[in-house]
């Protein structure tokens, strides 16, 4: 039932109908919290209007990173877009980037060759890693745990490491792009990357150790921010949230893209739908991104990173400069991109907060008439009210901070 | 290909619509005005006043199921209302693609309006319990744009209707809080409606929000 009220097991159960308990004489107490403000990461404003330290009533408001991200794709050609797609989730960068290629990919009926997809998919889930791991750290970091936090830090600049070595940027990678991939892995990568990712899985488990069984840090997540699993779907909420309500709702198990169909995994859910649960999924979710890199490693097939369709591979540089056909063929893609047949298409992959979803609407032209991208931040923002109101104020920012909401992207 | 086969292609009847188009045909009868398939995303179309109770089929019967609204959004076909058509030779991967110059490409942006309206409301379902997907297409005219709130089905239609409505202009009747969600109230027309210029200025707005009516502190 979509639109019945949610219990917190942790609150009282009148807390919605707050007359019988409190002082009738007293008026509610507006707080602001942010849009800028220590505890959370992320600007948005919340309006809270406090009976004590229960939330009575929240308004979110979110924008403040709105930049126009749809409009500007409008005016650039297919393969100028990528960058921007960057921005979205700059936490994971690689994975919008996936996205939003093989959106372009499926409207133009190409096929990418199998060491790409196996690329695409290492490259993702570094990225998931890197995404997962801040978001525990600032989690733990704005419940007053420091340590976890700096081992957790630590363990995404391991992640960063890896994608500088894959595209020599930490954050903008622009590493993948439409047929393919900018370059090949790079030499003895896998060495490195083994390495990497067994020096921040060990983090990880410190920073288990420190937090899992730590009673004050369980009291403020059990039974906090619940919300029943038909409500967050209802919602619209995916990603490790909905699966933490026991939903296996995983794009890259149900509807297989790259070679995801290849690679045995395991889609964690919880049970209570609640941030403990919200925190476990994520911590299991990065030991079967590692799993999936080992396999992937394993399985790399050698052969060309890129497709060679006359639509998207840029021509040889050698015979641009010295033959006539591919100085066109360049300066064609170049000035005009590549020619798209009208129609429209979404699709969608598994981002690190939810399904990231693309929807790109063609006119026929190099340029997208339409570009639009579903984030997953934004509907899961938008269940945020439910998630605290009737809670405690505290609440808030754990809840707040296993949505893992990123401004780029809820506000693009 | 055979020679046979090609023979037949040019007089191929309208394709035979796929397992779920064909569930949601039989489910939803004539609301479905008219069914797409491309690139194995399924499409319909639906009449704008039929579009809360196609809504509600889709998610209420057992066999579609679409219990998640992924996402609500609107296209503005300025200038090509009835959408975008070529003819499928242009696009044969047999041509050398490149040399091919469509000619649309040298259109111009003018409004030479067609009967169909200048709006499209596009919806997105899933079903978690089924996994699959379906997308629902409702055209919404330039002097009405109008349409009935899904946020009573959906409460994650919410947010994403006041988003559409920030940007595109569409009003959604039955909403409950129909505001503008990235932008600030002041904001002068709807930004991704293709006849908002990309270098559009709006007026300077005096501030007004929260804190406006108090002395200002010296710095």
């Amino acid at each position: 039932m979509p639109d019945q009220e949610h219990k917190n097991p942790a609150a009282p159960t009148d807390a919605r109908s707050a007359d019988s308990t409190r002082d009738p004489q007293t008026p509610l107490m507006r707080l602001q919290m942010g849009p800028s403000h220590p505890a959370t990461h992320g600007t948005v404003r919340m309006m809270l209007d406090l009976d004590g330290e229960r939330v009575v009533k929240a308004d979110i408001q979110v924008g403040y990173l709105h930049r126009g991200f749809e409009k500007e794709c409008e005016t650039g050609y297919y393969y100028q877009n990528i960058p921007y797609t960057d921005r979205l989730n700059y936490s994971s960068p690689m994975l919008n980037n996936v996205g939003y290629c093989m959106a372009v990919e499926k409207l133009m009926d190409l096929r990418t060759p199998p060491r790409c997809d196996f690329i695409r998919v290492i490259a993702g889930e570094i990225s998931r890693m890197s995404d997962h791991y801040l978001c525990l750290g600032a989690m733990a970091l704005e419940l007053a745990a420091m340590t976890p936090f700096l081992y957790l830090l630590e363990a995404r600049e391991l992640m960063y490491d890896l994608l500088d070595a894959l595209c020599g940027a930490r954050v903008t990678t622009n590493y993948i792009r439409i047929g393919g991939v900018s370059a090949d892995l790079p030499e003895g990568f896998e060495r490195f990357a083994t390495e990497r990712l067994e020096r921040s899985l060990r983090l990880l488990e410190d920073a288990d150790k420190l937090l899992t069984q730590n009673p004050v840090f369980r009291e403020r997540l059990e039974g906090t921010g619940h919300l029943a699993p038909e409500t967050l779907i209802a919602h619209g909420v995916t990603g490790p949230l909905l699966r933490a309500g026991g939903v296996p709702y995983d794009v890259r198990r149900v509807q297989p893209y790259l070679v995801y169909d290849q690679l045995d995994f395991d889609v964690p859910v919880g049970e209570r739908s609640d941030n403990f649960d919200r925190y476990l999924v994520r911590l299991e979710e990065l030991r079967q991104s590692r799993r999936m890199i080992a396999q992937c490693f394993e399985k790399l097939p050698s052969g060309p990173v890129n497709c060679d369709d006359p639509r998207v591979r840029w021509p040889r540089k050698g015979k641009v400069f010295g033959r006539m056909e591919e100085l066109i063929d360049q300066f064609k893609l170049v000035t005009q991109g590549g020619l798209v047949e009208p129609g429209e298409i979404y699709h969608a992959v598994e981002g690190a907060n939810g399904e990231l979803g693309f929807y790109l609407v063609s006119d026929g032209t190099g340029k997208p008439y339409k570009c639009r991208c579903r984030a997953p931040s934004f509907s899961n923002m938008s269940a945020l009210e439910k998630m605290i109101t009737g809670g405690m104020l505290a609440d808030v920012v754990p809840t707040f901070d296993l949505i893992n909401m990123i401004g780029g992207e809820c506000d693009r | 290909m055979s020679a046979a086969e090609e023979q037949k292609a040019p007089a191929a009847a309208p394709p035979e619509p796929s397992a779920l188009l064909q569930k949601v045909i039989a489910r939803l009868g004539p609301l479905a005005a008219e069914h797409h398939s491309f690139r194995g995303d399924d499409r319909i179309h639906v009449a704008r006043e039929n579009i809360l109770a196609a809504a509600r089929a889709l998610r209420d019967s057992p066999e579609l199921g679409f219990d998640l609204l992924l996402d609500l959004t609107c296209v503005d076909y300025f200038g090509q209302p009835d959408g975008f058509q070529s003819p499928p030779e242009t696009w044969d991967r047999k041509h050398n693609l490149v040399s091919k110059r469509a000619e649309w490409r040298h259109r111009v942006n003018l409004p030479a309006r067609g009967d169909a309206p200048r709006f499209a409301v596009v919806y997105h379902l899933v079903s978690t319990r089924l996994l699959h997907r379906l997308r629902v297409k409702c055209r919404v005219p330039e002097d009405d744009p109008a349409i009935a709130s899904l946020s009573g089905l959906w409460p994650g239609a919410n947010w994403l209707e006041r988003e559409t409505f920030d940007l595109y202009g569409i009003r959604f009747e039955g909403h409950p809080d129909l505001r503008r969600i990235y932008l600030y109230e002041e904001f002068v027309g709807h930004p991704l409606r293709k006849d908002y210029a990309k270098h559009d200025e709006q007026p300077l707005e005096p501030y007004a929000g929260p804190g406006a009516q108090e002395p200002r502190r010296p710095h």
